[in-house]
């Protein structure tokens, strides 16, 4: 391993982890929204509702996120819809991770106990307000374990964009890999990125936890 | 009158091929799936043993391999350890080698996971019966973990599936390899068969993961009543 190569490469990984992470945070935004409103609608049993978002989440979870981007990025152009590969990217892992935030949103908001809502509705707080200041608080709190997995789930799910030419971190190591021949130094680097990111995550996910159910929530 | 072309799915063998290169992906996810479970059943016993030893390095050996993305283990293995160590691997041996170390890991931890849940006063039970260590085991543990270990075990074999999709980006010959031959054979004669071919490839994954996933919830509920 050489370490001048190391050095004229790290530029590069830099530019390509910030690439990594911009998709990564939009990805997770985007899921947590989307997955806050299915499980939004479907506690309170919107008209529709139901049948929708279930065909959505078994087709979101059944199927790989690699098959979903290659449909999103070279399939959906076919019909006229033609974007990016960046958007693609973040509409990908949206549609995938929506899904996963959803049943972690459904399971906070029903273990929050019926008479909690009640007895908002029962001050004279209206549905918004006792949804937004009653039960959400609570059914977010309860649902942090299964959103800190989602989000290191979805943080790792995003290394296979480069398969629509995305700039990530394995893009430009397959570039290096291909290019140079520096195969070692190339994939030392993606490992040393690649933790650089995912262990503060991983650790503070777990610290998060444990103060959450310090303030007797978590269980 | 210019295709659609949804007819590119029935020119000559392509959906054949299609389903050829999909057996190719299910094939390295089963068999990485059985080596997981023969492997993963002991270390998950292994994790809920007394010895701090076999636990902490059991430990560090599924966060090393759940730390990083399945990808990136995979490029290790089939670009850096061939280079290393000189053997040659193909890229079905190498996805084999990392999905089954990675299923291996994740089987482990819901073994340990299903041990753990059994209460204490089973232990407790089975001791004042008269039960040996190795009896309480085999006779009460085991059989009680395996009923909450199934459907999550079902469960890891739709998640092993998708991550097989992976290989395509190690040049395996899979599903989405063929269809991008697919695409390319007909680019003049079917501009649009991309949208085909990937939309069947979306569907194929479904109709194969769906009925698993299923049954892990049809186990789930079976379990709770």
């Amino acid at each position: 391993m050489e370490l001048s190569v190391l050095r004229a490469y790290l530029p590069a990984y830099l530019q390509a982890a910030e690439a990594t992470l911009a998709i990564a945070g939009l990805g997770l935004v985007g899921s947590t929204l989307l997955g806050l409103v299915i499980a939004v609608a479907q506690y309170f049993r919107w008209p529709g509702a139901r049948p929708v978002t279930a065909v959505y989440v078994e087709l979101s979870r059944n199927t790989p996120l690699v098959v979903q981007l290659f449909f999103l990025y070279y399939g959906l152009p076919k019909l006229g819809l033609v974007w990016g590969s960046g958007v693609c990217a973040v509409v990908g892992l949206t549609f995938l991770g929506g899904s996963y935030m959803a049943e972690a949103c459904r399971s906070g908001l029903e273990a929050v106990e019926p008479h909690q809502s009640q007895s908002a509705l029962a001050l004279g707080l209206g549905p918004g307000p006792a949804l937004r200041h009653v039960v959400l608080p609570q059914a977010l709190a309860l649902a942090t374990p299964a959103f800190t997995a989602n989000a290191i789930f979805l943080i790792k799910e995003t290394s296979v964009v480069s398969i629509i030419a995305y700039p990530d971190l394995v893009y430009v190591a397959k570039d290096y890999i291909g290019n140079d021949y520096n195969t070692s130094e190339a994939l030392a680097l993606l490992v040393a990125f690649y933790l650089v990111i995912l262990l503060p995550v991983s650790l503070g996910a777990a610290a998060w936890e444990r103060r959450l159910r310090h303030a007797g929530f978590g269980d | 009158m210019p295709a659609s072309g949804i007819e590119v799915l029935f020119e000559g063998r392509n959906l054949v091929r299609l389903l050829g290169g999909l057996w190719t992906s299910l094939w390295i996810a089963l068999s990485a799936m059985a080596v997981s479970v023969v492997l993963g059943l002991p270390m998950g016993v292994l994790m809920t043993s007394r010895h701090r030893l076999v636990k902490l390095v059991l430990r560090i050996y599924l966060e090393a391999i759940r730390v990083l993305p399945q990808l990136v283990l995979l490029f290790v293995f089939y670009f850096d350890l061939t280079l290393v160590t000189g053997v040659n691997l193909s890229g079905e041996l190498a996805a084999l080698i990392v999905f089954a170390l990675w299923g291996t890991a994740e089987m482990g931890d819901l073994v340990r996971g299903a041990i753990s849940a059994i209460p204490r006063h089973q232990y407790q039970s089975a001791a004042a019966l008269g039960l040996r260590p190795t009896q309480v085991q085999f006779h009460v543990v085991l059989p009680q973990s395996a009923r909450r270990l199934l459907p999550l075990a079902v469960n890891l074999v739709t998640r092993m599936i998708k991550t097989t999709s992976l290989i395509v980006l190690i040049g395996v010959v899979e599903v989405l390899k063929v269809g991008q031959q697919i695409i390319d054979r007909n680019r003049f004669d079917f501009p649009d068969a991309a949208l085909w071919v990937y939309a069947t490839i979306f569907l194929l994954y479904f109709l194969v993961c769906f009925p698993i996933s299923r049954l892990a919830q049809a186990l789930e509920r079976k379990l709770d009543l």
